[in-house]
């Protein structure tokens, strides 16, 4: 066999689920309808969190005039698992920071700032810093 | 065969982890109340910082830069350590945590598809990517070489931190026992070592060529089973379900002496709580409950006190209420006043599994009605994060708490806590 095989993840952790098994009570006579159709809840946190054991959530602060949306304040979702890529939202490490950019790959290594005119810090592999991947963020609509 | 993971700097790394500002920097963690130094990163060691060295010591020193000094934040380590050990979950079939930062994993077979220190390299990236800790990892026949495997992957850098010993190349692996003291064997401490030293035996290689009969004789069945690991015979398995608790133990040392009998009961209080939520979750029951207190015995002229007393109850219970009655009273048998406390504990044993127990057919001792729901409703407002309950015998303002003014924010466990970001 050849030595170049890599080993894949095939199951993350397993995670609490809700299963509705008794949606209504059940009466003596007349069993629940929809018994055989029982589906498990949807959710949020297995929408948003592929990679349990990776996964980090950080707080934006700063400027709220992005043009992805992202505001002042909002969870953000981070999963280090996944390979950054072109385009990608990253929390990068500068100056000390976390920061939230832009990654761009091409035409060269930049890190793209999120705010209009999106000006851009060029930088060296060797600098690159990468904490993970923005997959997610969570924007409340109502001001705690 | 064995792989030994184990993270490098743990308890320094975590704290790094959040902080890119630290990048670089000598890191050390301080023990529970700010103790002695107990871990430390390698710009730390690069200082000449010892492990245990008291920290009021270090902060006088004049340092060339800045060392970050923290207190254990055993959330954030207990956060982080579940994170290491469900990314080796998902790449080996077997996996033990040793202590926490420290896993064994059954490796038998991959070298059918790949060679064992490409699999050590391929955990060492996963756990890096997926954590930003970085594992050392060493692989054997048995566990104890594979802790060895694992020392010399630390102490040559060459090794790029990852070593595999096999049957296939003995050579390698008496070249390497042979450069290891033998205090430095996984199971022989310093005392061992000293009896083994003036035997003659000073390298490992020097007790795996010792016959393992005259081992057993003159030491313990213990050490023999080391040598026979040592020749590749493995002798201790992995433990993937850990024992069953014989005994819990829950003890502080305080933050500030306590002197004072209505403090103690405070902190006893405390403690009983503490053991009876372990208590449930090791769901046992249990019959004997023991108080310790003690004074500093460094402390020049002052009489060092310390004493334990115990009261074993008619009934096996998992209720906190019986717990704190019944520590409270061993506690009354052994508070003497006059005495600065610096420490105290609590110890449950002789446990019963499911609470089944002869019942004392002239006693009217009864079971609390309704006892095993009030926990549980107890223990999981407590275990949400969402606010505490407690009996009030544990007090509200805790002068004596355990001190810990270096804290980290508890950066994967509590929302407030998480770190920022900025968009800039």
């Amino acid at each position: 066999m050849s030595a170049s095989f890599t080993l894949q993840l095939l199951a993350d952790e397993p995670q609490k689920l809700s299963l509705p098994l008794y949606v209504e009570r059940v009466s003596a006579g007349f069993p629940s309808p929809a018994q055989d159709y029982v589906e498990s809840e949807l959710d949020l946190h297995k929408y948003c969190v592929r990679h349990p054991a990776a996964t980090f959530f950080l707080r934006a602060s700063g400027n709220s005039m992005t043009s992805v949306g992202m505001n002042d304040g909002d969870l953000l979702v981070i999963d280090r698992a996944v390979t950054p890529e072109h385009g990608d939202t990253i929390v990068a490490t500068a100056g000390g920071e976390f920061i939230v950019r832009q990654l761009q790959l091409r035409p060269r290594l930049a890190l793209r700032s999120l705010i209009p005119p999106h000006q851009a810090m060029y930088i060296d592999t060797d600098e690159l810093d990468i904490f993970g991947v923005v997959t997610h963020f969570i924007h409340s609509t109502r001001s705690k | 065969m064995f792989a030994l993971a184990d993270v490098n700097s743990f308890y320094a790394s975590c704290e790094q982890v959040f902080r890119p500002d630290l990048k670089g920097q000598p890191v050390v963690v301080a023990s529970n109340n700010d103790g002695c130094v107990i871990a430390r990163n390698k710009e730390a060691k690069a200082l000449g910082i010892k492990m245990g060295e008291p920290w009021f010591k270090l902060r006088e020193k004049g340092f060339t830069q800045k060392v970050h000094c923290f207190s254990s934040n055993y959330a954030l380590y207990h956060s982080m350590s579940q994170r290491v050990m469900s990314v080796l979950e998902a790449l080996a079939p077997r996996v033990e945590q040793y202590s926490i930062d420290e896993m064994f994993l059954d490796i038998s077979g991959i070298d059918n598809c790949m060679s064992f220190e490409d699999f050590g390299r391929q955990l060492r990236t996963q756990v890096k990517t997926y954590t930003g800790l970085t594992i050392g990892v060493g692989a054997g026949p048995t566990k104890t070489l594979a802790k060895s495997a694992q020392w010399a992957s630390k102490e040559w850098p060459q090794f790029g931190g990852v070593l595999a010993l096999t049957t296939g190349n003995p050579i390698r692996t008496n070249k390497l026992l042979s450069l290891q003291p033998v205090e430095e064997l996984w199971g022989v401490g310093r005392r061992l070592s000293k009896k083994l030293n003036s035997m003659g035996i000073v390298t490992a290689l020097d007790l795996a060529r010792t016959n393992a009969a005259f081992i057993r004789k003159n030491f313990s069945v213990v050490l023999e089973r080391t040598v026979r690991e040592l020749n590749g015979e493995s002798c201790i398995n992995l433990e993937e379900a850990p024992p069953t608790k014989q005994q819990i133990v829950v003890s502080r040392s305080f933050g500030s002496r306590i002197t004072d009998y209505e403090s103690m009961r405070q902190a006893i209080s405390q403690y009983a709580q503490r053991a009876g939520e372990k208590l449930r979750q090791e769901r046992q029951y249990t019959r004997h409950i023991g108080v310790f207190i003690k004074t500093s015995p460094f402390m020049e002229g002052e009489v060092y006190y310390a004493n334990v007393a115990s009261e074993k109850l008619m009934l096996p219970t998992r209720d906190t209420r019986d717990i704190i009655a019944a520590s409270m009273k061993a506690l009354d048998h052994i508070w003497i006043d006059g005495h600065r406390y610096a420490k105290a504990g609590i110890m449950l044993g002789d446990f019963f599994p499911t609470g089944v127990a002869q019942l004392n057919l002239f006693s009217d001792e009864q079971p609390r009605e309704n006892s095993d729901a009030l926990m549980k409703i107890i223990d999981n407002i407590n275990t949400t994060g969402l606010g505490q309950i407690w009996f009030a015998g544990k007090g509200v303002d805790q002068a004596w708490r355990m001190k810990r003014d270096m804290l980290s924010p508890a950066f994967t466990t509590r929302w407030g806590d998480i770190p920022l970001a900025r968009i800039r």
